[in-house]
């Protein structure tokens, strides 16, 4: 294994370029696991810790744009008011350690079906900047993440950055595991209420073969709720939570039963969204 | 530069960690390797005076940055406040997990002027202890914090 450490962006894609489908660390929060246990061996590795610009963030307008790099930590620490639902789900990646080295951009690379920060992002209508040598394009997360742990990452590209929207109303994470910290979703959710254009999405993480909207629950509430005061019946409520599990494509596996994972995501879905419109109403007040 | 000396390592694989390279080649065995996933914190270090699990460090990526093991935590024969309160705590039981956790309590200290029993037991989540002391360890970080608000 060569160990290629470029120091710029520019340096970064010509390696790419020159040793496509090379292995791209970032924090190595997943790639050094895979490394470790020796179920890993890359001939070609790219250190990307070294490209500064790949490590910040920037606002323009309404607008965030989150470098690639950027830990968890510094997530959590700087764009807790604008991305409240990222911050949130960020909070809940491993522990202290692995947030301090963990990468968003890493995150959607790895493209987990359980990866936390993709429902946020996927609910939020994040777009994945993607460049290479020939040049950048920009692909919405959704049509990114393809398949478990495959996406739209071409050979010879890097993800640059991540852009979504500033939060336009309240938002939620929440996420189902055995302890509090340290924990693989056995399944989580998202929701983002956009209070201009009165709709709420709903994002669901690790019930499916990708992150998933429910799009039917999102048509749903937005046509239910009382936008001038934040009122949503229970019975809509109920029915919106009911739509979410419906929208789940869950498997039986060694974190949790199909059947589990669609009751608990009712239930995130309806408590998430209560918690959300309850700070709409706070807000309206 | 590992705990304040340019360090050179000889015999380091291209896929070797920085735990490995800490343990194996610059015989610093403070750090303990036990999951090798980032799931138990034995191994945690300051990577330029952030808290990593040097599991999940290349040790490429160490190279030219600062190093801070549990071995350059005491000053001389003058143990860190953290190390002393583990001790005085009596937060040590076979000892595999305590340099993980004194350093996690360290960056705590460091981090927070007055933190609540939830941001400490938070701020120590990723560190396992396998003979479940942790009632001691807490008890450890409080009594830290005590005498430094002293």
């Amino acid at each position: 294994m060569t160990v290629l450490r470029p120091a710029t962006l520019a340096a970064a894609l010509a390696a790419r370029s020159e040793h496509p489908g090379a292995l791209l660390v970032a924090g190595g929060t997943d790639a050094m696991v895979a490394i470790n246990s020796g179920r890993l061996r890359a001939e070609v590795t790219v250190d990307l810790t070294g490209v500064g610009e790949l490590a910040s963030w920037s606002r323009s307008g309404s607008t965030i744009r989150i470098g690639s790099g950027l830990t968890y930590t510094r997530l959590i620490a700087e764009l807790g008011d604008l991305c409240p639902g990222l911050a949130m789900a960020s909070r809940t990646v491993g522990s202290p350690q692995i947030r301090n080295r963990g990468t968003v951009g890493g995150n959607v690379a790895t493209a987990s079906p359980a990866g936390d920060a993709l429902p946020p992002l996927v609910a939020a209508g994040a777009v994945i900047e993607l460049a290479s040598t020939d040049g950048v394009r920009r692909v919405p997360i959704g049509a990114f993440l393809v398949g478990p742990k495959r996406s739209l990452l071409a050979p010879n590209e890097l993800i640059t950055a991540i852009e979504l929207p500033v939060a336009r109303g309240p938002q939620q994470f929440s996420k189902v595991g055995p302890r509090n910290a340290m924990v693989i979703a056995v399944c989580s959710l998202a929701v983002d209420v956009d209070v201009a254009s009165r709709r709420v999405a709903v994002a669901i993480g690790s019930a499916g073969p990708t992150t998933l909207r429910a799009l039917e629950a999102e048509a749903v509430a937005s046509a239910a709720i009382d936008w001038t005061t934040g009122a949503l019946g229970d019975a809509d409520l109920a029915r919106f939570a009911a739509l979410v599990a419906q929208a789940a494509r869950p498997i039986d596996d060694v974190r949790g039963t199909a059947a589990y994972r669609r009751h608990a995501l009712a239930v995130l879905a309806r408590r998430s969204l209560g918690w959300s419109l309850e700070a709409l109403r706070r807000a309206v007040a | 530069m590992v705990n304040g000396t340019a360090r050179v390592a000889d015999g380091v694989l291209e896929s070797d960690s920085l735990l490995t390279m800490l343990r194996e080649r610059l015989d610093l065995p403070g750090s303990k390797g036990a999951c090798e996933q980032g799931e138990c914190g034995s191994c945690s270090v300051y990577l330029d005076g952030v808290l990593v699990c040097s599991c999940l460090v290349l040790a490429a990526q160490a190279d030219g940055h600062g190093v801070l093991t549990v071995e350059g935590l005491a000053d001389g024969d003058r143990l860190d406040p953290v190390q002393q309160a583990f001790i005085d705590a009596g937060a040590v039981q076979c000892g595999f997990c305590t340099p993980g956790l004194v350093l996690a309590a360290h960056d705590l200290l460091g981090r927070h002027r007055d933190p609540s029993d939830l941001e400490i037991r938070e701020a120590l989540a990723g560190n396992l202890c396998r003979c479940t002391g942790y009632e001691k360890v807490l008890d450890a970080v409080r009594l830290a914090l005590a005498r430094r608000s002293r």
